[in-house]
């Protein structure tokens, strides 16, 4: 039996619980990867906790993950409530929406790049026709960030097709007893069909998220985390501060943070949710 | 009545939002809901496949062309010779096909061991997979890169591949739901006529798990072709450089103005085996994602 998991065991050895021990051990020393590190206690935790930069980045990720997830995650249920109806062109429409999703990180970036250009960009030449004059987007401090989250709006077709399987799972004898029994459609919602899917709907908020707690992509291809520190985001913060400040001391007491962060955040939506989410069949998981 | 359905849908009873026999007002509205975000969704992708075929002069006109004035079919050809574009081709497809090879086979023996064999040892490490399902990639990135040096990994396609062949946590995970759904007496049979269990993994697990793998497939090829961080970390000069590397590379430092419909005939071109995957693997991959019960 051993022998059918033990490529994940050594793996997990290797290039998880190792790097994750010696990272524990770097955040304590400094350590420029050249010369041996050298223990220096708690130093890296209380410059970051001094350092405006920490800060900012964690602002901007904390700001970002509060607005997209969450819209994210509802235009991607509504698109599925909708689709899940006898519609025409119903094939259609779920391809349609789910074909962003199939655009790579870099060219979704190099592609929004050029739509939020304020000059001859297609987002304000649009706005324009509703007598809109756009913003800077991308090139103005206040704007760069909700550019960057009206830009995740366009991938909640990932997310719908996710939600859709899931109310594909809800029996219509289920349904088809509620309405007998009166409820209208929002009460069947609310009552038959949420508890049903609120599984799905726990996976994705974590997984999104753990995913927009690590954003990284739109920050080096867009914005470098600018203009004035903006996108500043804190894998960025990190990667700058291992790979262009070569601090790995100091950058693992921050992948530490993270590790932290994220684990608490799982954990704590895990007790929140273990009241509203209903497991079929009394919780097997 | 349109027929369009999934593969999800055939045979199994399911739900569907409440009122919707009768065409009424909601279904109405919830059309024309549809064709307005569809269009809104797609609008992007128009743009991106028709500045992909404008000049260099028009792509930089205001108010943007929808339709390009002269088709410049031209820039198809000439991002083979401006952009190397056949090296960063070949080299993401050499570094995906080896990561989902690695992917399918590690994680299916993985899988199979944790679906077959559940005893108390087995569910503490199960619990260690779970959890490292959560461990972001950020928060290990440093320590690992100090690894790979040390082993003069660095700009090879190794720390990209090698890592692959261990399993991942969420595809290990998938498969192992998906094989808890074969019926046991097909392993007990196997057993009975004298198979090993390695045999029985490869001449009877998974030519059942099809649709399973598919989706496994699926997952890892599109997680490697759209890496950016790795390579970025690890490939250093420009004829190793994957797709995403190297089409980020070029916004900045070759060129005064970048040259976005070049960058566009890239995008587009990223995208073709993504399409083509699931083109071909749609219907396994729906399947896949609903056997394997995403949702536990």
């Amino acid at each position: 039996m051993y022998l059918f998991i033990s490529p994940w065991i050594i793996g997990f050895l290797v290039f998880a619980l190792y790097p994750i021990l010696s990272s524990l051990y770097f955040s304590f020393t400094d350590y420029d990867i050249i010369h041996p590190p050298e223990f220096i206690g708690l130093a890296n935790y209380r410059e970051m906790f001094q350092n405006e930069l920490f800060w900012q980045s964690v602002r901007v990720t904390l700001k970002f993950t509060f607005i997209s997830v969450p819209v994210q995650l509802l235009l991607a249920l509504g698109f599925a409530l909708l689709l899940n109806q006898k519609i025409p062109l119903r094939g259609f429409f779920r391809t349609a929406m789910y074909f962003p999703s199939m655009v790579s990180g870099v060219a979704m970036s190099l592609l929004w790049y050029w739509i939020f250009n304020p000059q001859i960009g297609l987002f304000n030449y649009m706005l324009s026709w509703f007598g809109i004059r756009g913003p800077a987007w991308l090139m103005d401090p206040d704007t760069a960030l909700y550019a960057l989250i009206i830009m995740t709006f366009w991938t909640a077709g990932s997310g719908m097709i996710l939600f859709l399987a899931g109310l594909q799972g809800v029996p219509s004898s289920l349904v088809e007893a509620a309405r007998l029994d009166g409820a209208g459609r929002f009460k069947i919602f609310v009552h038959v069909v949420l508890p049903m899917i609120s599984p799905v709907l726990l996976f994705q908020l974590i997984m999104g998220i753990i995913d927009s707690f690590q954003v990284f992509t739109q920050a080096y291809v867009m914005t470098q985390g600018g203009p004035n520190y903006s996108t500043w985001f804190y894998v960025y913060n990190l990667y700058t501060s291992a790979f262009k400040e070569y601090r790995a001391g100091y950058s693992s007491a921050l992948a530490w943070v993270l590790l932290i962060a994220v684990m608490l955040c799982t954990a704590l939506i895990m007790k929140l949710s273990n009241r509203f989410v209903h497991y079929e069949g009394g919780g097997r998981r | 009545m349109s027929t369009v359905r999934t593969a999800a849908e055939r045979g199994r009873p399911s739900f569907e939002t409440p009122g919707a026999r009768k065409p009424d007002t909601v279904k109405i509205v919830s059309f024309l809901l549809l064709l307005a975000t569809t269009f809104t969704m797609l609008l992007p992708l128009f743009f991106m496949v028709s500045t992909s075929l404008k000049s260099s002069r028009e792509m930089l006109k205001f108010p943007p062309t929808f339709i390009p004035e002269t088709w410049s079919f031209g820039n198809y050809l000439e991002i083979f010779d401006t952009l190397q574009f056949g090296t960063l081709y070949k080299n993401s497809l050499i570094v995906a096909a080896m990561s989902v090879l690695g992917t399918l086979i590690s994680s299916a023996l993985v899988a199979y061991g944790f679906a077959r064999y559940r005893g108390r040892g087995n569910n503490i490490w199960f619990m260690l997979l779970l959890s490292t399902m959560m461990l972001p990639y950020p928060a290990i990135m440093v320590p690992q890169f100090i690894l790979f040096s040390k082993l003069q990994w660095i700009d090879t396609f190794l720390p990209l591949i090698v890592p692959a062949f261990f399993g991942s946590a969420y595809n290990i995970f998938l498969l192992r739901q998906f094989f808890l759904t074969l019926p046991d007496d097909l392993f007990d049979a196997g057993r009975m006529d004298g198979c090993s269990e390695l045999r029985i993994w490869y001449k009877i697990a998974l030519p059942l798990s099809g649709p399973a793998l598919a989706t496994v497939a699926i997952f890892a090829f599109i997680y490697s072709w759209n890496d950016l961080l790795t390579p970025v970390l690890y490939l250093s000069s420009s004829e190793h450089f994957t797709l995403p590397i190297g089409m980020s590379s070029l916004t900045s430092s070759r060129f005064r103005i970048p040259p976005w419909h070049l960058l566009m005939v890239a995008s587009v071109l990223a995208m073709v085996p993504i399409v083509t995957l699931f083109a071909v693997a749609q219907k396994q991959f729906v399947e896949g994602i609903v056997l394997t019960g995403i949702k536990s």
